[in-house]
């Protein structure tokens, strides 16, 4: 139980259209997870699915029923929202419990419900509270034991961690996918930040511009991006786009090489330059280099090294994971 | 509030401004509740001083409660102002939520035809106004009074509300419809608690013009089972004698009531509940 199926699901806003066409299919307990710049539809494509926006045309069915006209209540979905988006004048316990209630689910099955989702969620000592008594992540933490209380088939995330500060974010991130390992439910999230899309995913779709760029596992978009939007968006730094036409490659128009593919030396190599900037993170250095064949060239070395602006250096990139892109941006094998 | 500290003279001149204002506000009232307990002489006599052991008297207030049904106007215009608020509370906040949460053909149109009751005075009505009540036989009730004042305090109610209501989280809504509340259930019991700062203002502006209202009473309303504080004073008002304790005991009573609510809706007003519902 849990599976979803997408058929050309169309959504315009007045003459606008935000979705065109979207086609997906998810598997039972699969992670799924939407990721794209703003205003690429991913929001509006995950509101449609949970019923919250009717889409222009197109078919959404959850294992197998069809959902288009079914309301978000009976589509045996639950969702977590960017912003919480608790109950304020309700305690944590009834904010968890109230839509099994809704449900009419007697009183000893939703308290039992809430109990173990609380349990999973350590939220015990905070279920007499009201949300304004938490902070951030234990509201989150909330929400999301709102959902798993409800048992859905398909739990929907809205950018669930946009809200929490940094060191939060993986914490929460770490227990959403503890969470999804031992319900082993479908999910579907949300994010227009791709280290959580890289480190949560089974399978991530690339969004843009309403369109879907490339659906795949985290490691395939990462070795072998369909176009050039996905190959700039996954991985970061970003992917170097070298014109072909300056390493003598008449057949694609542009040549793709990422920053960690890429070894430096100070004596010899293939593109010789110089540094206009360097940024030592301590695991990794990251050089911003002007060669004479490739222009800015953005290079990631493990670990610490002594380069500083004004050195000359030689680059040579890893011929094995150049990507070559044709005129259309799509990738040329 | 702004951290900085004012400089005391500045300060000082900001508490004058206000206690000048302050003062100005309430010479009228304090006034009228000073004489209500003065003898007539003094009324006319010292205006302006305090009610003496000499001079103090209840004579008005009993004038008031022995003449006339005063209990009974009390209540007319307790049931009329209360009844009228609720019905321009309730319905004003259904228009608005309707207003600011639904997309449909007509949407601004609507608000702004809703609206227009801001601009135009009720009362240029009143001749239809009139005759639809007294077709429909419902002139010297309390429920012609009750459906002028829902009419006259809707305008403002959906204006102020719909503006509020956009403010609500849709993220909140959206949370409810996936828990399974329907629409009447979200407007009740997700968007009208965190409304209710809003709701408690337009309470307190419809609560006032309908308590002090003259016009609508005297000409829908006139009987004497169905009449209303202000127009029940009036009978002391006459034109060549006035029984001006009588006059002052009557509007000090007439006050209270609506000071009562006031408070009630004031405290509404410093409550804010949203605090921590949506970051």
């Amino acid at each position: 139980m849990g599976s979803l199926q997408l058929k050309s699901i169309r959504k315009a806003f007045g003459t606008h259209e935000v979705l065109k066409g979207i086609d997906l299919e998810v598997k039972d307990g699969e992670f799924v997870i939407f990721v794209g710049p703003s205003g690429c539809g991913k929001s509006t494509l995950l509101r449609v699915i949970a019923g919250l926006e009717d889409a222009s045309s197109g078919s959404v069915q959850i294992d197998g029923e069809e959902m288009i006209t079914t309301p978000p209540a009976k589509r045996g979905i639950a969702m977590v929202f960017q912003s919480y988006a608790l109950y304020p004048h309700l305690t944590v316990k009834d904010n968890m419990g109230l839509g099994l209630k809704q449900m009419g689910a007697p009183k000893a099955e939703v308290d039992a419900k809430v109990a173990k989702a609380s349990a999973m969620l350590s939220l015990e000592p905070y279920l007499a509270r009201r949300p304004a008594e938490l902070s951030g992540g234990q509201r989150q933490r909330v929400a999301i034991g709102r959902a798993i209380v409800r048992e859905p088939k398909l739990f929907l995330f809205d950018e669930p961690l946009s809200n929490l500060d940094a060191a939060l974010r993986v914490n929460t991130r770490l227990e959403i996918a503890r969470l999804h390992r031992s319900l082993k439910a479908t999910m579907i999230y949300v994010t227009h930040d791709q280290v959580e899309a890289m480190t949560l995913a089974d399978k991530i779709v690339v969004l843009n511009a309403g369109q879907i760029e490339q659906i795949g596992s985290p490691m395939e978009l990462y070795n072998k991006p369909a176009n050039t939007f996905v190959a700039g968006f996954i991985g970061s730094p970003q992917m170097n786009f070298i014109e072909a036409g300056r390493l003598g490659d008449a057949e694609a128009k542009t040549v793709g090489i990422r920053p960690e593919h890429i070894t430096l030396s100070r004596e010899s190599g293939d593109w010789k330059g110089k540094v206009i900037h360097v940024e030592h993170l301590g695991a990794d250095t990251i050089l911003y280099l002007e060669t004479e064949v490739t222009g800015l060239l953005t290079v990631r070395l493990f670990g610490e090294h002594r380069y500083a602006v004004d050195d000359v250096v030689y680059s040579t990139p890893d011929k094995a994971s150049m990507h070559r892109f044709g005129a259309d941006d799509r990738v040329i094998v | 509030m702004s951290k900085a500290r004012m400089s005391p003279l500045r300060s000082s001149f900001v508490h004058l401004a206000l206690a000048a204002y302050t003062v100005i506000a309430l010479f009228p009232v304090v006034l009228t509740i000073f004489n209500s307990f003065k003898d007539k002489n003094a009324i006319f006599r010292t205006p302006l001083a305090l009610p003496t052991t000499e001079t103090f008297s209840l004579v008005g207030y009993t004038t008031v409660l022995k003449q006339g049904d005063f209990i009974g106007y009390f209540q007319n215009s307790l049931i009329v102002t209360v009844v009228s608020i609720f019905f321009a509370l309730l319905f004003g906040a259904m228009a608005a939520f309707a207003l600011s949460e639904y997309r449909f053909r007509g949407n601004t149109l609507m608000g702004l035809y809703l609206a227009i009751g801001i601009m135009i005075p009720i009362r240029l009505g009143t001749v239809a106004i009139l005759q639809g009540m007294v077709a429909a036989g419902l002139v010297n009730t309390l429920t012609a009074l009750i459906l002028v004042y829902t009419a006259q305090g809707l305008p403002l109610a959906i204006f102020i509300l719909s503006e509020f209501m956009r403010t609500v989280s849709d993220d909140l809504k959206n949370a409810g419809r996936i828990d399974g509340l329907s629409e009447y259930a979200i407007f009740f019991r997700l968007v009208l608690p965190l409304v209710r700062p809003a709701m408690a203002t337009v309470a307190v502006f419809t609560m006032i013009p309908i308590w002090n209202d003259l016009w609508f009473p005297l000409i829908l309303a006139p009987g004497e089972a169905t009449k209303t504080v202000t127009l029940g004073s009036q009978v002391f008002i006459g034109q060549f004698v006035t029984n001006w304790n009588a006059v002052l005991a009557a509007l000090s009573l007439a006050i209270l009531p609506v000071l009562v609510l006031y408070v009630i809706f004031s405290r509404q007003l410093i409550r804010g509940i949203t605090a921590g519902a949506v970051k």
